[in-house]
């Protein structure tokens, strides 16, 4: 037995958008490694080494992340049910019955709203249990949360 | 008073005028540091002149408890619970009455001697102090609130959302309760404290707990007094005799004390807080806990609200053959810690106590007794990994320690630990299982702080599937059951993916089907 994706890919602007999320991290960690590097007299092998690994580290997690993301982050709705999947290393699926469903929140940072990106996320009554769609094209996002007020609207009961 | 007429019931109410004795002397006790602070500046400012200082502040501390007790009052519509306080700013604080989850009357021995009790009406919101607390009512009119409370929503006449326990078996609790609606006022005695329970007080952590607190506070004490543990008189003479004894009797008369310290402590705390602890249910469709020595508690939980069990069997009560029960319950926190929180159902009990109480709380003995599927090859061979590894990073850092000068009798700890690893990482792969029983997910796990929670799924409102990186690569996976009860999700941990899905399949049928791959085996 095992499990489908969801249908729906995130949109492919979120991969530049990680990418560009992930490098005032590396960013400042090279800068920390130079500044020691130029600043202390002896010039050890150590030292430049710790630097080089620091650079291709970045490189390949500027590279790999953003584009290994994209193939896990998904979506679907149904009318039974949402179902997300996220991470990269480590993935996570979850699904949740509309019925149980309380809130649809929207939410748009300023780097997202550069890129013209959304969040999306679906709460339940449990705490443990919300479920995020980040890196949505915002016309969809909008759609998305019409459509799940629509859907949700139609089932009864406290959702407890 | 009338508890039913809903036209009495508009008028706000004001706390018991008995509190008046109650606020000031606690609020005095509390500022005690505050007024010593006081008398002393007004002893050293000026010469004298400032004597008055302290008396102010305790007169102004009297006056605040009385203007809170002046401006604080409550009411109970048909559909709210208000609570007002406040004096320049207002505040009223409302609840919906069906969204009250748990009322809990506690009495401390102020309280006791004044016959009053303190009433804490609990909503279920996740946000702290969202609750309202009633501070405090004379000890009749609270028992009164709590019946009229919880009383007042048609619950009991409804479905019971055991489902399956009670319709399976028609045995005398499950026809007791169903269609019971004119008898209402009974009680069913579920449990009531042995005073031979006492004997795992010693086996629970709160004496050790107890203990650090109790060093803390003094070491703090000490600390701002200006004095060292040394200049105390007891504790200068106890040191004074270990300096003339040898090394190995002053570790282990260090030892008898510390045990003989903790288990008094451990004792004197399951003697205070459960003393008198019983369970009962009530015909109307909640449960009754009464317990307490010197402050009393009495605990209503709706049945409705109640989502399942935990058993918690930590190493130590394990070894003595004893559990505790905590409620899983929407709106309460089953983190009670060990002196038990609201949802506790059964303090420190043999375990076979335990799992009947369990059973008669789920009107189910099977998922108490079932025997769990266990999670196969690949999880024990991660709690083997996982428990080993960090014997490892021990190890090498004792290695390293040792070959850069330190003491090579560090290799003694550190060599000790692979042992402990593996007998450590062997139960906690015995305990390692799930089940699905009746209506209920069973989900056990850890070792030194094993616990077996049993769920109704009707309260699962969720999957989430957790793979790590090394968990793809062994096939497993991490089910987490979400729920808006207790702990707000039940996880099972390791469990091989097609089996997490079956079991996510059976335990909500629907949910997980139209995401499932076709069947066709990949090649």
């Amino acid at each position: 037995m095992e499990l489908r994706d969801p249908a729906h890919h995130v949109s492919p602007r979120a991969v530049v958008f990680w990418t560009v999320r992930a490098v005032p991290g590396w960013f400042l960690a090279l800068a920390g490694q130079s500044l020691w590097f130029v600043a202390s007299p002896d010039q050890s092998g150590l030292r430049f080494t710790a630097l080089g690994a620091t650079f291709v580290l970045a490189a390949a997690h500027l590279i790999v992340m953003p584009r290994w993301r994209f193939r896990v982050h998904r979506w679907e709705v149904t009318n039974e049910a949402v179902y997300t999947q996220s991470g990269w290393i480590s993935q996570e699926r979850r699904i949740a019955p509309i019925s149980r469903v309380q809130t649809v929140d929207i939410a748009r940072g300023p780097l997202e709203q550069l890129f013209r990106l959304a969040n999306v996320t679906v709460t339940t009554a449990s705490a443990a249990g919300p479920l995020h769609i980040n890196g949505l094209d915002r016309a969809t996002a909008e759609g998305l949360v019409a459509a799940l007020t629509v859907i949700t609207s139609r089932s009864e009961g406290d959702a407890t | 008073m009338n508890v039913s007429g809903t036209g009495q019931n508009q008028s706000w109410r004001r706390l018991s005028a008995r509190m008046l004795l109650v606020h000031p002397v606690r609020e005095l006790a509390r500022a005690i540091p505050a007024l010593v602070g006081l008398v002393v500046a007004g002893r050293s400012v000026g010469n004298g002149q400032y004597w008055w200082w302290g008396p102010l502040g305790v007169v102004g501390i009297i006056a605040l408890s009385v203007l809170r007790w002046a401006t604080t009052r409550y009411r109970i519509t048909t559909e709210q619970v208000q609570l007002r306080t406040g004096l320049l700013q207002r505040k009223t604080v409302a609840t919906p009455a069906d969204r009250v989850r748990s009322v809990d009357v506690t009495a401390s021995p102020l309280h006791r001697l004044l016959g009053l009790a303190k009433v804490d009406i609990g909503t279920g919101s996740h946000e702290r102090d969202s609750g309202l607390s009633l501070d405090s009512l004379s000890a009749a009119e609270a028992t009164a609130l709590r019946a009229e409370l919880l009383h007042r929503s048609p619950v009991s006449q409804g479905v019971r959302p055991a489902g399956d326990g009670v319709t399976a078996g028609n045995d005398d609790l499950g026809s007791h309760d169903v269609g019971n609606d004119d008898t209402g006022n009974d009680d069913v005695e579920l449990s009531r404290l042995d005073p031979r329970w006492v004997r795992f007080a010693p086996f629970t952590m709160s004496g050790v707990l107890a203990a650090a607190a109790i060093l803390g506070v003094g070491w703090r004490l000490l600390d701002q007094l200006g004095l060292t543990a040394g200049d105390v008189g007891p504790v200068r003479g106890a040191l004074d005799h270990l300096e003339r004894t040898a090394i190995w009797v002053d570790v282990a008369q260090g030892l008898v004390v510390l045990v003989a310290f903790v288990t008094v402590l451990s004792i004197g705390g399951y003697v205070l807080s459960y003393w008198g602890f019983r369970l009962s249910r009530h015909g109307q469709g909640s449960l009754h806990i009464t317990r307490g020595l010197l402050t009393t508690r009495a605990i209503s939980i709706e049945e409705r609200r109640l989502r399942g069990v935990e058993l918690a069997e930590p190493l130590l009560l394990r070894a003595v053959h004893a559990a505790r029960l905590t409620g899983i319950t929407t709106g309460l926190k089953s983190r009670g810690g060990a002196e038990g929180g609201s949802s506790l159902l059964l303090p420190p009990a043999p375990r076979a106590v335990a799992r009947d109480v369990a059973a008669q709380i789920l009107h189910d003995p099977a998922p108490m007794g079932v025997s769990l599927t266990s999670h196969g090859p690949a999880a024990r061979r991660r709690r083997f990994v996982r428990a080993l590894l960090l014997a490892f990073i021990l190890v090498v850092a004792a290695g390293v320690a040792i070959s850069s000068g330190a003491s090579p009798w560090l290799a003694l700890p550190a060599v000790s630990t692979v042992p402990v690893a593996v007998l450590l990482a062997a139960d906690r792969y015995r305990s390692l299982g799930h089940a699905l029983s009746g209506s209920c997910l069973v989900t056990r796990a850890g070792s030194l702080d094993r616990r077996r929670d049993v769920l109704e799924c009707d309260g699962i409102i969720g999957w989430n599937l957790r793979q790590s990186f090394f968990q793809r690569r062994a096939g497993l996976a991490t089910l987490t059951a979400t729920t808006a009860a207790g702990r707000q999700g039940y996880v099972v941990t390791d469990v091989p993916l097609s089996m997490a899905l079956s079991l996510g399949d059976r335990a909500l049928p629907g949910l997980l089907g139209a995401f499932l791959a076709p069947p066709t085996p990949r090649t």
